[in-house]
C-alpha cells in the first residue's frame, strides 16, 4: 500500500509513539504572532522555562493589531517583541517590516515541501500549498513546540479533492474554495487533511494555492495540501538556489513528497469546475455559499480586500485591473490592505496603489485589521461589508455585521457598483 | 492548578456552541487567563440562560450536545471554563482544536453516545444534578436526590496520561 504526502510526511518526522494512533512530531517551522504567543511565553516564564528548542525554526511577527491600538495590544506585542530578542530569533518582524502571518513567512522561503509547521493560528493550513504539513493549534501545543519542537497530532486521514476541467475566465481560486466547503460543510473535513489535485490546482499559482489551502479549516479540515511541482520550485528558487544544480533538480527531489497512486484515501471527491461561476457566501457560515448571480444587488456598507487569503499581489493586481479609471459607489467606503511590506512596494511600483487610490479606497499598512474587528475598519451594528477575507461568523467583523466572503474581482466589482456585482458583467 | 473532575452540573441543551460564544473575540487582548474569568459563555445564545446567574457560578460539569468548541482556535475558551473552576466538559461531540485544547490543559473533553447524553439531560429535568468522573474506571456517576446512574466513557490512552500528567506541557517536558 502507498502512502499520501501527509503519511510520507508523518514518517519522516517521527519523535514518538506514546500510544497507538499518536504521532508526536519533529517540527520543522514554530510560528508566532502577538494574540496567541504571549500567553504561552508568560506560562514559561512561570514554570522557570524559558526558553526555545531552536531560535533559527521559530519565526514570529506583530500582525494582527499593527501598529498596536491601545495598552492592551502595545502589552502584547511588547511582550512578543521582548521574547524574541531575548532568545535572539533571527527572523522576527516588527512595525515596518510586518505583515500577515501567511502572506510574510512564505514569501520570505520559509515553508519548504515536506515541511511540519505549526502556528497558534487556525489559517496555518494555508501553508500546505507548498507541500507542507501545517497546522492550526492552541496556545499550549505552541509552547509546547516552543520549548520542545514538537507537536502530537493523530494519523492523519486524507480526503483527496480532484479539481477537474478548467477555470473560466473571471473565476478564481476563492471561488473554488468557496464552492468546496459549501459542497463539504463546515464539519466535512474534521480530524481530516484535504488534498488538493487534478488540472485546476496544476494550472494555479503559489498565491492561488495558498488562497485554496487558507480555507481548508473552514471545511473543519487540519491542513489544506498541495503537491510540490515546477510552480514551487520556481517561486522556491531565488531561497534554494544553493541546495540544487538546477531547477530539474529540485523538482526531482521534492516529489518524494508526492502521494502515491496506491495510498489510501478516506475519501475521494471530484469536482469538475468548467461551468463555475464565481462565489459569494449568505449568512453567518462560510459553507452557506450561492453564484454571484444569486446575490447580486445585495447593497453593501463596506469593502475590505486583503488578509490571509487574498491579500497578495496577485489579489491586488486583479482588483486593480477592474477599479483602473473607475470610482467606487458614494455609498460605500474601500479598504485595502496589502498583505507585506513587498506586497504593497510592488503595488506602488506597478502603479495600483494610485488605482486604489484614485478609485476611492483607503490604503491601510499590511495587517490582519477589519478581518476578525480586532483593529480597524470594524463594523457598526446592522452594516454590511463585501470581504475577501475567509470567515463570516456573527459578529466577526465587529458586533451586529453582516460579512459576505468573495474574490477580490468580485470585491472590486461590488465596491464600484455599490452592490454584490458579478465583475464579469463590467 | 490542581484539576477538579466533580461538582455540580449545569445542562447547556444545543449543538455546535462555538469559542466566540464561549469567550467572545474582543477580550483576546488580555495576556493572563484569570482577566477572562468574568466573560465565560457572555454571548450563548440559549433560552433562560443567564451567563451572570449562581447556575453557572456554581458548576464544575457542563454537559452539552454536539460539536462543542467549534469555531477559532483560541485556547481562550478552555481557560475561560477553567479559571472559573469547571474542568469537565461532557458532550456527544467536538470540534478538533477545541477538543485538543482541554486535554492538553490536563481537563476533560469527555464523548458519551447521544443515548447516554440524552438520559442525563432526563436526570437534569428532575432537579440539580452533580456529576463525579473517576478516569482510571472511566465511570461517570451522576446523581440527582436519590438518584443514582452510572455511564462507562471511552479516553484514549494519550488523553488519559495528558489528564495525568497534568497537561501536554508537563508530559511533553518528563518525556522530550
Amino acid at each position: 500500500m502507498g502512502q499520501t504526502i501527509a503519511e510520507k510526511i508523518f514518517d519522516s518526522h517521527l519523535r514518538d509513539e506514546p500510544f497507538a494512533g499518536t504521532k508526536v512530531l519533529n517540527l520543522d517551522r514554530v510560528l508566532c504572532h502577538e494574540i496567541t504567543t504571549p500567553v504561552a511565553i508568560a506560562d514559561l516564564e512561570w514554570r522557570g522555562k524559558d526558553r526555545v528548542f531552536d531560535s533559527s525554526k521559530i519565526k514570529a511577527v506583530i500582525d494582527h493589531v499593527t501598529p498596536s491600538k491601545d495598552s492592551k495590544t502595545a502589552l502584547q506585542a511588547k511582550m512578543l517583541r521582548d521574547w524574541a530578542r531575548r532568545h535572539k530569533l533571527q527572523d522576527f518582524f516588527d512595525v515596518g517590516q510586518n505583515g500577515v502571518c501567511h502572506a510574510l513567512f512564505p514569501e520570505k522561503g520559509y515553508i519548504r515541501p515536506g515541511f511540519t509547521v505549526i502556528m497558534g493560528d487556525s489559517h496555518t493550513c494555508t501553508h500546505g500549498a507548498f507541500g507542507a504539513f501545517a497546522a492550526g493549534v492552541g496556545t499550549t501545543d505552541l509552547e509546547v513546540g516552543i520549548l520542545k519542537g514538537v507537536c502530537a497530532f493523530r494519523e492523519p486521514a486524507t480526503i483527496r479533492v480532484n479539481l477537474e476541467g478548467a477555470l473560466p475566465q473571471g473565476v478564481y481560486a476563492k471561488d473554488v474554495i468557496l464552492y468546496v466547503i459549501g459542497q463539504l460543510g463546515v464539519n466535512g473535513a474534521t480530524d481530516r487533511v484535504l488534498e488538493f489535485v487534478g488540472p485546476v490546482v496544476d494550472a494555479m499559482t503559489m498565491e492561488a494555492r495558498m488562497t485554496l489551502c487558507n480555507m481548508a479549516i473552514e471545511a473543519g479540515g487540519t491542513c489544506g495540501i498541495c503537491m510540490p511541482d515546477m510552480v514551487t520550485v520556481n517561486y522556491l528558487w531565488p531561497f534554494i538556489q544553493d541546495d540544487y544544480a538546477s531547477k530539474e533538480a529540485a523538482l526531482e527531489d521534492f516529489k518524494r513528497w508526492h502521494s502515491d497512486a496506491d495510498a489510501d484515501y478516506d475519501q475521494v471527491i471530484t469536482f469538475d469546475l468548467s461551468s463555475l461561476e464565481p462565489q459569494v457566501t449568505y449568512d453567518y457560515k462560510p459553507d452557506c455559499v450561492k453564484p454571484v448571480g444569486q446575490m447580486a444587488g445585495t447593497a453593501v456598507d463596506q469593502i475590505y480586500i486583503g488578509t490571509c487569503t487574498n491579500g497578495r499581489i496577485e489579489d491586488l493586481r486583479i482588483a486593480a485591473a477592474i477599479l483602473k479609471g473607475k470610482t467606487i459607489a458614494p455609498t460605500v467606503r474601500g479598504i485595502v490592505s496589502p498583505a507585506t511590506p513587498r506586497i504593497f512596494r510592488t503595488a506602488l511600483d506597478e502603479g495600483i496603489i494610485q488605482i486604489f487610490m484614485d478609485a476611492g479606497f483607503c490604503v491601510t499598512n499590511p495587517t490582519c485589521g477589519a478581518c476578525l474587528g480586532m483593529s480597524n475598519g470594524v463594523l457598526a451594528e446592522g452594516e454590511v461589508c463585501a470581504s475577501t477575507s475567509n470567515r463570516n461568523f456573527n459578529g466577526r467583523m465587529g458586533k451586529g455585521g453582516m460579512v459576505h466572503l468573495m474574490s477580490p474581482a468580485t470585491a472590486a466589482a461590488t465596491a464600484v457598483a455599490g452592490v454584490i456585482t458579478d465583475a464579469r458583467t463590467m | 492548578m490542581e484539576k477538579i473532575f466533580k461538582g455540580a452540573a449545569i445542562f447547556l441543551d444545543r449543538s455546535d456552541i462555538n469559542t466566540d460564544e464561549i469567550i467572545p473575540a474582543k477580550y483576546l487582548t488580555e495576556v493572563t487567563k484569570e482577566a477572562l474569568k468574568p466573560y465565560l459563555l457572555e454571548d450563548l445564545k440559549l433560552d433562560g440562560f443567564d451567563p451572570k446567574g449562581e447556575k453557572l457560578k456554581n458548576a464544575r460539569v457542563v454537559v452539552s450536545r454536539q460539536n462543542f468548541g467549534c469555531g477559532s482556535s483560541r485556547e481562550h475558551a478552555p481557560w475561560v471554563f477553567e479559571v472559573n473552576g469547571v474542568h469537565t466538559i461532557i458532550a456527544e461531540s467536538y470540534a478538533r482544536i477545541f477538543r485538543q485544547n482541554m486535554f492538553n490543559g490536563g481537563m476533560l473533553a469527555i464523548e458519551l453516545p447521544k443515548a447516554d447524553i440524552d438520559a442525563l439531560f432526563a436526570m437534569d429535568a428532575e432537579g440539580d444534578v452533580s456529576i463525579a468522573v473517576d478516569v482510571d474506571a472511566q465511570v461517570i456517576t451522576a446523581r440527582c436526590g436519590a438518584d443514582e446512574r452510572k455511564f462507562n466513557f471511552a479516553i484514549s490512552e494519550f488523553d488519559k496520561a495528558l489528564v495525568k500528567a497534568g497537561g501536554w506541557v508537563e508530559f511533553a517536558d518528563a518525556r522530550y
